[in-house]
């Protein structure tokens, strides 16, 4: 078995094709997982208990389950209640679900940063509930958040493959159909696991930057 | 003591604009007010004194709703801060009905507090905007002429980070001016400033105190302020009131045998 250009160039806009959807999941993804886990987050801060206490075991319960129970539970069972998504769609809502209730705690850990102080001017200047998250806390919170948010966006980059095993076909499943069809595999899955490197790798060191920029 | 419940001069005819009527609050099993009655009349200056841990912040922080008294009603203007009159029955107020009394009280913090990710001007504009309804260039206009008042005209678009603590307390206190409250509350305002920068700070707020008519509540160890611009002095110890009258009288021949060792202690 030795590496074969010919094939490495055949698989190429193949590659690119499962790139485009492995990038569309993942910043998909991320944009629910970014909302969403702050919903969570200022959830948990209610003043209500009969909000907090439903949340918090929503988002423990979420967390403590494999994703790819979620993603299957979402793909078979959802069509049973009449909601029909495709694919990709139940791929990013299930990945954007499950990496919601690890942002949740990244932003409760921002939120939990700025000082009782705060809380307390606005109060001062009595500042309604919604006008105080949105001018004072959350611009505070995530500005110290940014780079630990960042780092879940890789991880979902990396865990994106998952969304294959309910028939997305992202570059992995080019790189097997690929391998199924002209029985040439190192090429396919080389250039993949390349492609997650050359983008995931870039992306951790933007990430470090970010947080020697924002970071005190 | 706690029981006599007029404290600020009876002479003047201010009407009565903070009222505490039998309050109590404790901290798990510390009792740090118990059974306060005391109230201030109208545009009076009343300074609180007394040793640390006595409750003076405590009765900041229950005008300001930041915590709940545990028994007992306070009034301010008239109006029940944490509880609402219904028919006749006293319960306990919804989150609106204390943000309409508390409209009428500003506080300045020791630590500033200001708000790192806005300009000097927007923290000074945000509420009149957001809560007053003012608009923004209203709200712009007012701000500048209170920054020009506190000496800091030119410092409109700093970030709070870049100013020194005295100008950024100068900057809290323009914001708490620009709600027009009928009471300020400052607790310890000079306690967290580099000594040099403790007078300009308490210049502004002697300016204010003198020309204003807003009613003062104010927490300070700085004794010839104090002197300078209370109608009232009251000595706190233990959660009581145990001395009060004019800064003549308290500063120059207290009564109490605490309130003298109090004094010695600080001036
Ligand atoms: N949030 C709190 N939790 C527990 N104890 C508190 C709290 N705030 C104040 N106390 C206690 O209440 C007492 C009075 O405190 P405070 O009102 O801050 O006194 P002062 O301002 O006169 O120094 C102190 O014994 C203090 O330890
Ligand atoms: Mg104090």
């Amino acid at each position: 078995m030795s590496w074969n250009w010919d094939v490495a160039k055949d698989f190429l806009p193949e590659l690119g094709k499962g790139l485009l959807i492995t990038l569309e999941a993942t910043a998909l993804g991320s944009v629910l997982a970014f909302a969403l886990g702050l919903v969570w987050a200022m959830a948990f801060r209610s003043p209500t208990r009969f909000v907090r206490w439903p949340v918090a075991a929503v988002v423990e319960f979420i967390r403590n389950t494999p994703l790819l129970v979620q993603l299957f539970f979402f793909y078979y069972v959802l069509p049973t209640w009449d909601i029909k998504f495709s694919a990709l769609t139940t791929g990013v809502i299930a990945l954007g679900l499950h990496y919601s209730t690890y942002t949740a705690e990244v932003y409760r850990a921002g939120i939990d940063g700025v000082p009782k102080g705060q809380w307390e001017a606005a109060t001062a200047l009595s500042l309604s509930r919604g006008r105080t998250w949105i001018a004072v806390i959350l611009p505070q919170a995530i500005r110290r958040v940014v780079p630990a948010l960042g780092n879940y966006v890789i991880a979902m980059l990396k865990d994106s493959p998952m969304l294959a095993l309910i028939g997305v076909v992202d570059m992995l499943q080019k790189a097997r159909a690929e391998g199924a069809s002209s029985f040439q595999y190192i090429e396919p899955y080389t250039m993949v696991g390349i492609a997650f490197i050359v983008i995931a790798y870039p992306a951790s060191l933007l990430m470090r930057a970010l947080e020697r920029r924002l970071g005190h | 003591m706690a029981t006599e419940t007029d404290h600020t001069n009876p002479a003047v005819d201010g009407s009565e604009l903070i009222r505490f009527d039998q309050v109590t609050k404790r901290f798990g099993s510390n009792t740090v007010l118990d059974n306060l009655d005391f109230s201030v009349s109208s545009g009076k200056h009343v300074t609180l004194i007394g040793p640390s841990g006595s409750g003076k912040t405590t009765i900041l922080r229950l005008l300001m709703t930041l915590i709940k008294p545990d028994e007992g009603t306070i009034k301010v203007d008239g109006d029940y801060l944490t509880h609402e009159d219904r028919a006749g029955k006293l319960v306990p107020a919804g989150e609106k009905h204390t943000r309409e009394v508390r409209k009428k009280i500003g506080m300045v913090f020791q630590q500033f507090n200001l708000f790192p990710n806005m300009r000097v001007l927007r923290n000074i504009t945000e509420a009149p905007v957001n809560v007053l309804g003012l608009s923004k260039d209203e709200a712009e206009t007012r701000a500048r002429e209170l920054l020009d008042l506190v000496g800091l005209g030119d410092k409109c678009d700093a970030y709070p980070t870049q100013l020194s603590g005295g100008q950024q307390q100068r900057v809290a206190i323009a914001r708490a001016l620009a709600m027009r409250p009928q009471v300020m509350l400052l607790d310890e305002v000079t306690s967290a400033l580099d000594p040099e920068l403790v007078a300009g700070v308490l210049d502004v707020l002697r300016d204010i105190a003198h020309t204003t008519d807003i009613t003062m509540l104010c927490v300070t160890h700085e004794m010839n302020f104090a002197r300078d611009i209370s109608d009232d002095v009251l000595m706190f110890d233990s959660g009581r009131v145990i001395e009060s009258g004019p800064p003549e009288k308290i500063f120059t021949e207290p009564e109490h045998e605490r309130t003298r060792e109090f004094l010695s202690a600080v001036l």
